[in-house]
């Protein structure tokens, strides 16, 4: 294969690997970028695990409210007396489902993976700009999961305000048993892991301008590098101001100042607060909290378009739109905020401008998803569990990107505002989407990963029952939210409105636990695959990106020879004239051959 | 129990298809097994892809046969409702329409063009006819929806002062909702939560020496007359909450520390929503399944009928009985309502 670069190139580079590697430099404090990958990856696994298994015990309590279960007496101790779920500790894990699935699984599990793992590779780098930093990042991840965790032990409870922590409720421990010790954890763990987060993001942004190999300029480069890339840009502007309105936070919870409180009576007393505004608060959030949605879905998004021409055996199409219409998101992302706002209190004129910026960002959404559909057109699909996850990703994102049309419209919102719908509405488009660019990606590059491949039946099989449960979950949600049903009620028995829904919230939560337990197929594999699965190959998908021309054992620095030169841009798939259906990167034009103007 | 047999049930199945997988695999041993997908696989996944479009169209039918009764989609109570009802009606055609085409293109292709050895695919990469042509549509939909949607908006939103709207105070606390009605000035008497005296029942923190407030009625069930415009000054005394009234599209958050808005004009009053035919229907549907869940209701010591009656609900999450905010709202003819005010008393005559 012409692509393979031998391991004969060694007059350079000669200090790659000189230094001897223990245990701890290799597997714990590493500084390359591959473990560190390999760590975000299983952290964020086991955070994954956590998740869906409080959303399966909320579902639970959801469908069937007043019979004692044993799971959540075995599982909750105090907080479910005799079975049965207490309301303080259902809006916990409401809470606490919420925030490890967007900032600890899709945030830093995806981010944080595969900008580590494809930014060197495919760019054609040794490493990160800074091996140091990222390690830091890393560790700043774990140590930020591990308070997370231990925020679930607090004797008065994790925090219950939601994953947006809206005070008054999240600053004072009278309005709610979670905004005492759990809330303070909260807070120093989501203060970590945006540290963590932005050393994170420069170290990619910088890799990505600094560390390219020589013939990648900035249109050559797969859309996977683009997206990270973006993403790190979001990332470095969003992420501080929720670390202001995290600090800001704590100086109202534990100094006395008013930043986001006044006028407060409770529990029988005036609190001294006053001349501050929740809504402040909401403005910092969302200001974070809606490019946080891009954060988690442009990964995705490149991953996806990575994986779909690879396995569609064509070249993406529409390369420089799909770049384009990843800025765009990027920008319009960050003013939209307010559409999280309309009925917060703000002013109506707002609400006009932010549904206008709002709608806007379907124009480029509708531009890859079309994309997408044109490039498995008249494509080879090679049907590899990756592609399947692909495939529903694009499907997933449509079903829950078109109802952003209604969402994003002030008037609509009005009504469907904190339903069950937005809950069908945003799971569909960023947590179930992002979930399976998540899984796309380990599937695609496990054997870059491990050396070894996954088993394809097993994924099959994980796809197949994942697909229909994720339908059968988040569907029926948007007509229980056009029945007006609030979302974050511990249960709907006291609303005999609401009785007619029950039944279906019944088959949500049998979906839902089949979903949840198929991805015990996943982990088995993931795991198993890592001792017992069969070697890779060199490239076993036969695509054109730089990391494929790595050997299968890691070694440090990536290339046991030079870096290999980049000739032509990334999606040299079935190019007409060639013998092969793909032609690498790093091999030269042919005599006469032209580079498609892209 | 019912919930530990499904996992214990689910636990079971998972391991069955496991077993499967995995005698599926052994069967394999000997041929060239590289977990890359072969035709086979690709044959398979391919028609599993249209099995999967079905699968997606069935839902949707499903869902819209057993849910599809939306209360926020007809059947609206206020002016502005219809307004609302209209624009949704025609934001989910657009939706449904192009989600209907384009997973059944998403998912068609992926099956016409399932892989096959010695095949080779077309060399496309860019057209920007076609991409300009995908660019504009949006475009022009979502400017068609974008003016519709700005012009209800502000509609809703700009209270029309010379209409002379009722005002109404609704206070939010952890957890329950008061009202608090203006009287004959229709100008409410000033408050704060630092004038709050428990012992003397003044839980409004309404200024007793401001005269607006002398003719100013608490309570905690809102009677609205039919035909009135109304609106709502909205207070919350310790952390945010959202008054929701589903039946007439309306919503705001109560957020302590400042008075936030929201005006409409009840058109349908109680009597009249609980004869309309889709209602009667919802409700005999709604009670044939309480008496099937009889026992349970009466433990909780709940009426076992059901009779419709608007409500207003907390939609913010605010603490552990977030789930169980809420307060009746009866719409009535300007007599009963005249009739039903004369009754409360007055809020000077309220205190201790």
């Amino acid at each position: 294969m012409s692509a393979t670069i031998d391991t004969h190139g060694h007059e350079e580079d000669h200090d790659v690997h000189h230094h001897k590697e223990t245990f701890i430099t290799k597997y714990i404090f590493s500084i390359d970028h591959k473990m560190i990958a390999k760590q975000y990856l299983i952290t964020g696994t086991i955070m994954g695990v956590i998740g869906v298994l409080m959303s399966i015990m909320f579902r639970m309590q959801i469908a069937w409210p007043e019979e004692p279960n044993l799971l959540f007496e075995a599982v909750l101790g105090k907080w479910a007396p005799g079975g049965v779920m207490d309301a303080d500790i259902y809006l916990a894990l409401v809470t606490i489902h919420g925030t490890i699935m967007v900032f600890f699984v899709l945030t830093a599990g995806l981010s944080g993976t595969f900008s580590n793992l494809l930014i060197p590779l495919q760019i054609g780098a040794r490493d990160m700009a800074s091996g140091f930093l990222n390690m830091v990042s890393y560790w700043l991840f774990f140590l930020s999961s591990v308070i997370m965790v231990i925020s679930l032990f607090v004797e008065a409870g994790p925090a219950a305000a939601g994953w947006t922590i809206y005070p008054p409720l999240s600053a004072l421990p009278m309005a709610s048993g979670g905004s005492g010790m759990g809330m303070t954890l909260w807070l120093v763990s989501m203060a970590i892991f945006i540290a963590s987060s932005l050393l994170g993001s420069l170290n990619y942004i910088v890799t990505v301008i600094n560390l390219r190999t020589k013939g990648m300029s900035m249109t050559r480069l797969p859309l996977t590098i683009w997206a990270f890339f973006v993403t790190a840009v979001i990332g470095v502007i969003s992420f501080p101001v929720l670390l202001s309105a995290a600090l800001l936070l704590i100086m109202d919870r534990s100094f006395g100042t008013s930043f986001f409180l006044s006028d407060i009576f409770i529990q029988g007393e005036v609190l001294h607060y006053q001349g501050g505004s929740p809504v402040l608060f909401e403005h910092l959030f969302w200001f974070l909290g809606h490019p946080e949605v891009y954060i988690v879905i442009l990964p995705a998004m490149g991953l996806v378009s990575e994986i779909m021409a690879s396995n569609s055996r064509k070249p993406i199409f529409g390369y420089r739109a799909m770049i384009a219409s990843i800025l765009a998101i990027a920008f319009l992302s960050t003013i939209v905020w307010g559409h999280h706002m309309f009925i917060s209190g703000m002013n109506p004129f707002l609400g006009s401008v932010f549904t206008f910026t709002t709608l806007l960002i379907a124009i480029p959404s509708a531009v890859k998803a079309f994309n997408w559909i044109t490039t498995i057109w008249k494509g080879n699909l090679q049907m590899n569990p990756a592609m399947l996850f692909s495939i529903g990703f694009v499907s997933t994102f449509i079903t829950g990107g078109l109802t952003g049309i209604i969402l994003g419209d002030s008037a609509l919102d009005i009504n469907v505002h904190d339903t069950y719908f937005v809950i069908a509405h945003f799971h569909l488009v960023m947590g179930i989407s992002a979930l399976y660019g998540m899984f796309a990606g380990i599937y695609h590059w496990y054997p870059k990963m491990f050396g070894r491949m996954l088993n394809k039946n097993l994924g099959y099989l994980h796809f197949w029952i994942t697909a229909v449960c994720a339908y059968g979950v988040f569907f029926p949600m948007h007509f229980i939210g056009m029945a007006g049903l609030p979302r974050r009620y511990y249960t709907n028995s006291n609303f005999p409105l609401f009785d007619d829904l029950a039944n279906a919230n019944v088959i949500i939560t049998i979906f839902a636990i089949i979903g949840g337990v198929a991805q015990i197929v996943y982990l088995y594999n993931f795991f198993a695959s890592m001792f017992f699965g069969k070697k890779a190959e060199q490239n076993p998908w036969k695509s054109t990106t730089l990391e494929w021309t790595t050997p299968v054992e890691h070694i440090h620095g990536n290339w046991p020879g030079a870096i290999p030169h980049v000739y032509r841009w990334s999606y040299d798939y079935s190019k007409p004239g060639h013998d092969v259906d793909f032609v690498p990167q790093n091999v030269p034009l042919k005599e006469g051959e032209e580079e498609l103007q892209h | 129990m019912t919930a530990l047999l499904t996992i214990i049930i689910v636990l079971f199945v998972a391991v069955a298809l496991w077993q499967m997988v995995k005698i599926f695999d052994l069967a394999q041993v000997g041929t060239t097994n590289s977990q890359v997908a072969d035709d086979h696989d690709n044959k398979i996944n391919g028609y599993l892809m249209i099995g999967f479009l079905i699968f997606i169209y069935l839902i949707t039918i499903l869902s819209f046969w057993y849910l599809g009764d939306l209360p926020l989609m007809s059947n609206a109570a206020s002016e502005h409702g219809v307004e609302v009802d209209n624009l949704m009606i025609i934001s989910m055609v657009v939706i449904f329409i192009v989600q209907t085409l384009t997973q059944f293109i998403l998912h068609y292709f992926a099956y016409k063009y399932r892989g096959e050895k010695g095949k080779k695919a077309l060399f496309y990469a860019d057209n920007t006819t076609l991409e300009f042509i995908w660019t504009v549509i949006p475009v022009i939909v979502l400017a068609g929806l974008i003016i519709y949607g700005l012009f209800t908006w502000n509609d809703i939103m700009n209270i029309d002062e010379d209409e002379d709207p009722m005002v109404i105070e609704l206070y939010a606390q952890q957890f329950s909702w008061k009202a608090r009605y203006s009287g004959a000035d229709n100008v409410l008497g000033k408050a704060n939560v630092r004038l709050i005296d428990i012992d003397r029942a003044n839980v409004l923190g309404v200024d007793e020496d401001d005269p607006n407030a002398a003719d100013d009625v608490i309570v905690t069930e809102l009677h609205l007359p039919v035909g009135k415009p109304v609106v709502f000054k909205m207070r919350s005394q310790d952390v945010l909450h959202s008054a929701y009234m589903p039946h007439f599209r309306a919503q705001m958050n109560c957020v302590p520390g400042m008075v936030t808005q929201f005006g409409f004009t009840p058109t349908i009053t109680t009597a009249d929503m609980r004869q309309s035919p889709d209602m009667v229907e919802k409700v005999k549907n709604i009670n044939a399944l309480r008496l099937e869940r009889k026992a349970e209701i009466e433990e909780a010591g709940q009426d076992l009928v059901y009779e419709f009656d608007y409500l207003l609900l907390c939609n913010k999450i605010c603490g552990k009985s977030h789930y169980n905010m809420q307060m009746k709202i009866i719409v009535e003819t300007q007599e009963e309502y005249d009739a039903w005010l004369k009754e409360q008393k007055t809020f000077p005559n309220s205190l201790n």
